[in-house]
């Protein structure tokens, strides 16, 4: 099939869009697992719970979500009063702070039973489906990771597998199998030459890019974002610091769900999401982030944003292996991977 | 008997077990409180449980028995609350941030203060980089490219960040040159001098005892001798086992 200027121009521009949600996606699961050691499998499950949430605030239904959120809280006060008990960790764990985690799901519930979410305007919609969706990236770093922090990687993947698997379910059991979409954040539309470009677009690559510039200055210039860099390189010196891996895992965790629940929200207006659409999403991500080698954040974005072209172009010219051309991308670049690889000079 | 209230760390009667085999029997040392800091050394040869002795005090590995810090009973030492508390190990592989800045794994130092709320952190480090004035050429560089020695100052500088009132030091001259090892020991005495104690392990007795005010010698996981710095320099049993007469090689890693 011939391809021209404008047909190449729009197969770049949605390119672009979906790069610019896999590098966010890249990013969360590098820093999860540089951090970790987990590889966040579930991480297009905040994405579909991003984009499904905001669908269902806008159609007015009450989002049920809430209650995993509910779930996952009282199943969290359970396991820190079971510290509490036995003091095994040092007791960081204090009982007003145990409440205000427990009531938080409850009263957030209560408001959006109670509110008419339908009418109210996208920021404070956008702002209801992050404070569902995000303190579970914590809640199941808690439950599911810190129990087995020190497991082998293995054990952590198949933790990521089992947390993922059930996380479809629920999204499947909270909001049905019909996939949704949300409005747009405006209806503009501009012309560039011959090319139309949706405000949506621009609002897709723009929030990446913000918050690509966000993570950076998070990371370079706060001494948050320094202490979490230095969990990931070096735990055992970050932990003599008073560096906990558990502070390390939670904040991990709670910036991939930040960036899910927020590439969710983004992509809801342009492709419509379904329950089970997550899992493709982060595979995207992966890919991304695998050549970045798992170790490099410019790499991993850039990586993301060759998935995102690739996959355009690729859904032009051969639709039906649009999938098979993407993830055979994997190949070549473990094999460059595994023969350029160095090893990082370690201290003996 | 409770916590002493002249002592700044006790430990009573630890005990650490690696599954089946018990790397420390029942130690017990303490290290005053004073108006200066005191220096208190651990020697032993290689696998004796200091570096256990050390990590299970920090908290780092779990035990039994008693640990005072600051006249309060520790009963589950936990890392971050011993920082918080004034505690600081520099461990034998300084454990620094190899990719990132000297400045970075220095600010890094002063985290658990941070969470609690000083904004100190640029006074600490400008007295970081007075007593290293070799670290301050450096700041900009990445940790993992600097000599040995240059290294071991970053660690000890990190460490300081967070104000310590005692400092562990786990082997700091351990595979430096002769004359980086005398600048560590002019650090520590230093540090004394401005009221920071300090719990030194070294197999490198000699140079240990010449700085220390009090000493324990440790053999397979228990306290064998103890006493005066300068009485076990001139101990015949200690001359013997650990400074070899005649002997002037230091030590190899």
């Amino acid at each position: 099939m011939d391809i021209d200027l404008p047909i190449a121009l729009i197969l770049g521009q949605d390119g672009i869009i979906n790069g610019a949600i896999y590098a966010l996606l890249a990013l969360a699961i590098l820093l999860v697992f540089t951090v970790t050691r987990v590889l966040m499998i579930p991480q297009g499950e905040f994405v579909a719970f991003g984009a499904l949430t905001m669908a269902a605030l806008q159609a007015g239904q009450p989002a049920r979500l809430v209650w995993l959120l509910a779930a996952l809280a009282v199943a969290e006060a359970i396991a820190d009063l079971i510290v509490l008990r036995t003091r095994r960790q040092g007791a960081q764990v204090t009982f007003s702070a145990l409440l205000v985690k427990l009531a938080y799901p409850f009263v957030l519930a209560a408001l959006l039973y109670n509110l008419p979410t339908a009418t109210l305007p996208m920021p404070v919609q956008a702002m209801f489906t992050l404070a569902i969706i995000v303190p579970m990236g914590p809640q199941i770093y808690r439950l599911f990771f810190q129990p087995i922090a020190s497991a082998p990687s293995l054990i952590l993947l198949i933790a990521a597998i089992a947390v993922d698997v059930s996380l479809v379910g629920v999204s499947l059991f909270v909001f049905g199998p019909e996939s949704a979409s949300t409005a747009p954040f405006s209806e503009a539309s501009f012309e560039f030459g011959s090319v139309n470009v949706s405000s949506q677009a621009l609002w897709v690559v723009g929030s990446a890019l913000a918050l690509i510039v966000a993570l950076w200055l998070f990371f370079s210039h706060t001494l948050h974002g320094k202490a979490l860099r230095a969990a990931a390189v070096n735990r055992t010196g970050a932990t003599l610091m008073g560096i906990s891996p558990v502070f390390a895992g939670k904040a991990s965790f709670l910036l991939a769900t930040l960036l899910g629940a927020l590439s969710g929200i983004l992509i809801a207006p342009i492709t419509p999401i379904s329950f089970d659409s997550g899992f493709v999403i982060s595979l995207k991500g992966f890919v991304g982030a695998i050549i970045g080698g798992l170790i490099s954040y410019p790499l991993a974005a850039a990586g993301a944003l060759a998935v995102g072209l690739i996959e355009a172009f690729a859904a032009f010219w051969a639709s039906s292996y649009k999938e098979v051309i993407v993830f055979t991308l994997i190949i070549p670049f473990l094999l460059w991977r595994s023969l350029t690889r160095h090893t990082l000079e370690e201290e003996e | 008997m409770n916590a002493s209230e002249e002592k700044l760390l006790e430990v009573r009667n630890l005990h650490v077990a690696y599954g089946k085999v018990e790397a420390l029997q029942g130690v017990s040392l303490a290290i005053a409180k004073g108006r200066m800091g005191q220096i208190v050394t651990v020697i032993g040869p290689n696998g004796a449980g200091k570096t256990t002795l050390l990590s299970a005090i920090m908290g780092l590995l779990p035990s039994r028995g008693e640990i005072f810090f600051a006249g309060e009973l520790e009963p589950v030492p936990e890392v971050g609350r011993m920082v918080r508390r004034g505690m600081n190990l520099v461990p034998e592989k300084r454990e620094l941030f190899a990719e990132m800045s000297v400045e970075d794994n220095l600010i890094l130092g002063a985290f658990q203060r941070y969470r609690q709320g000083y904004r100190d952190h640029d006074r600490s480090l400008r007295e970081v980089f007075a007593l290293f004035p070799r670290l301050l050429e450096r700041r900009r560089q990445r940790a993992g490219t600097l000599s040995g020695g240059e290294r071991q100052m970053v660690a000890i500088g990190r460490a300081l960040m967070a104000q310590p009132t005692l400092l562990m030091l786990d082997e700091p001259s351990l595979g430096l040159a002769p004359l980086v090892v005398r600048e560590i020991f002019r650090i520590i005495v230093e540090l004394r001098k401005r009221g920071v104690s300090i719990l030194l392990v070294e197999q490198n007795a000699r140079a240990a005892l010449q700085v220390a005010d009090y000493a324990y010698v440790i053999e397979t996981g228990g306290i064998v001798m103890e006493g005066q710095a300068e009485n076990l320099r001139n101990d015949p049993r200690v001359i013997e086992a650990y400074l070899g007469l005649g002997q002037h090689q230091e030590k190899l890693a």
